[in-house]
């Protein structure tokens, strides 16, 4: 049987947090979803609040601690990333960006992303498309067309919309998942460029 | 093995007082450090290269040349090099002069510079760093191993019968360090030519100097300069020594605190886990520096960093004091005790020349 691995970045803030818990249910919908293709799943949930202090260590000494290495390892690693923050001050929390100001160029290239958002009101909805989708572009991830926004309204909605906006956003990231092929850059260490290739230029 | 120390010229106050020293003190202060250097015992002084306040030493052999004058013994030698942006036709003549007035206590490692509005001020880009740092280098061991050098590259006005003068000593290049934090490409640049390797060792965690040198050392193998063991590597460190360990961590904690690079960043105690800086007894220090070559093999070249942060000079000189006194030669004795004898010392004008002469004879003979 297929195994593959699901990051799960999170940058809520409280304990509990509605946005970990929208993490969760889009983890647990992607999954399903992929076990029904006969794809076993390993999560591995990141709570960046766990790490915020190494984060900023890290943006002022420009090395990761073991906490946030472990972390950044792991996401890299992953066949599929479920990214989700909360919508401060019409984008992304700071936590959220800085976790990934902080991962080296291109590792996030070819990763397929699921982004999704919690937020106060249904109002913030687009910080979605106009930020999030955004910096993801510039890293040269595949985010699914599909992102999932929740408002505190929806946990105590009587209509199924969350419910049909994760469901379809964790499949459209299940099929890229199962296809695989996300492994992560070369590690530069283990293959270096040779010298004579550096010498004769580009 | 050489001991010695380096210089990064940051002109910073001093959080405990507020006051910064001038520019004239400050690089008097640089030169009074590199003669407590020699007068402790030390082997080696070597200077950085900045363009940018608050640092100094944007003319290190003006330097270098002024205390190789003051001293007998000590090596002069630089903490970076910038070979980005310098002209290699005037780093070959400024060092291969600073040979000839030393009587060859010169060599000197390479480096990109961290500082990216230096590339702009020097007509250079920084996205060519990589690219930069290997032609010039290439070009600077031509200039210094042919008399007369026909040349053309990407970065630099063609070359036509130029001779670089004078020429090196004795016909023998300064011997060149190549210094890193993390690119794996100058690492590959020094395994290629059989140059040495530095790694700063003070910003990052001991494993991933650890990684860069792995890779210098299996890369040297690789072009045939020798078994892994046998290649040169240098470390950087950084510590500040009491009598008692307390009494240095409570005078070094707002000098660290306050640190241009990583102070109001982690804690001291952290930091001190994370990487090689030890705050604390000179049996500590001891100690910590024994357990370096655990992680990257027995290696020929010990520079520590003493004079930054806003320190006062009386302090720094006490500091070598403690470093030369107590500490470098319990270093010097065990860790001489533990290399094996097929793994080479650093090489120095003196080496280079011998086998220089010998690879003659050898040619003579056949």
């Amino acid at each position: 049987m297929t195994t593959r691995t699901l990051a799960v970045v999170t940058a809520g803030l409280g304990r509990p947090s509605s946005t970990r818990l929208l993490a969760d249910r889009l983890a647990a919908t992607t999954r399903r979803l992929l076990e029904e293709q006969g794809v076993s799943v390993e999560v591995e949930v990141v709570e960046l609040r766990d790490i915020a202090h190494e984060l900023t260590d890290n943006l002022l000494t420009g090395f990761p601690g073991a906490r946030l290495r472990a972390a950044t390892e792991r996401v890299v690693r992953a066949d599929g990333l479920i990214a989700v923050t909360p919508i401060f001050t019409a984008s992304y929390s700071g936590l959220f960006k800085s976790f990934f100001d902080v991962l080296e160029a291109d590792v996030l290239a070819d990763k397929p992303v699921l982004i999704a958002a919690t937020g106060g009101t249904e109002r913030h909805s687009l910080a979605l498309d106009h930020a999030v989708r955004p910096m993801f572009a510039y890293l040269r991830a595949v985010v699914t067309p599909t992102a999932v926004y929740a408002a505190s309204s929806d946990w105590g909605s009587r209509e199924d919309a969350l419910d049909q906006r994760v469901e379809r956003a964790a499949r459209e990231l299940a099929d890229l998942v199962a296809r695989g092929g996300a492994a992560g850059p070369v590690d530069p260490f283990d293959e270096p460029t040779p010298f004579e290739q550096l010498l004769s230029g580009p | 093995m050489q001991f010695g120390i380096f210089t990064v010229g940051d002109v910073t106050p001093d959080p405990t007082t507020g006051r910064a020293p001038s520019e004239a003190e400050r690089i008097k202060a640089t030169v009074r450090i590199a003669l407590k250097a020699e007068e402790v015992g030390l082997d080696v002084f070597a200077t950085g290269e900045h363009h940018n306040p608050p640092f100094v030493p944007s003319s290190p052999t003006t330097t270098l040349a002024f205390i190789a004058a003051q001293t007998e013994r000590i090596v002069l030698s630089t903490a970076t090099t910038l070979i980005t942006t310098n002209d290699p036709v005037k780093i070959a003549e400024d060092y291969a002069t600073l040979q000839h007035l030393t009587d060859g206590r010169v060599d000197l490692m390479m480096g990109r510079g961290n500082t990216g509005p230096v590339y702009p001020w020097f007509g250079k880009d920084i996205r060519d760093g990589i690219p930069l740092a290997v032609e010039n280098y290439h070009l600077l061991r031509r200039l210094w191993r042919e008399d007369v050098v026909d040349w053309e590259g990407r970065f630099r006005t063609p070359l036509q019968s130029f001779t670089a003068t004078p020429r090196p000593l004795d016909g023998v290049p300064p011997f060149v360090w190549h210094g890193s934090i993390r690119s794996p490409e100058i690492a590959e640049q020094a395994a290629y030519y059989g140059d040495g390797f530095f790694h700063n060792n003070i910003f990052w965690p001991m494993s991933h100097t650890e990684q860069m040198v792995a890779l210098y050392r299996r890369r040297f193998e690789h072009y045939g300069h020798g078994r892994a063991d046998q290649a040169i590597v240098g470390l950087g460190g950084q510590v500040f020594m009491r009598p008692s360990s307390q009494d240095a961590v409570r005078e070094f904690r707002p000098y660290f605190d306050n640190a241009p690079v990583y102070g109001h960043g982690p804690s001291l105690e952290d930091f001190s886990e994370q990487t090689p800086l030890t705050v604390g007894s000179p049996q500590q220090v001891i100690e910590r520096h024994l357990t370096f070559r655990e992680h990257v093999g027995d290696y020929q070249r010990q520079l520590f960093l003493m004079d930054h942060a806003g320190l006062p000079l009386k302090t720094v000189l006490e500091q070598l004091d403690i470093l030369g006194e107590q500490v470098v030669p319990v270093l010097r004795k065990e860790l001489d005790a533990r290399r094996p004898a097929h793994v080479p010392d650093a090489p120095t004008h003196a080496t280079l020349k011998a086998a220089g002469e010998a690879e003659q004879l050898e040619v003579g003979a056949r």
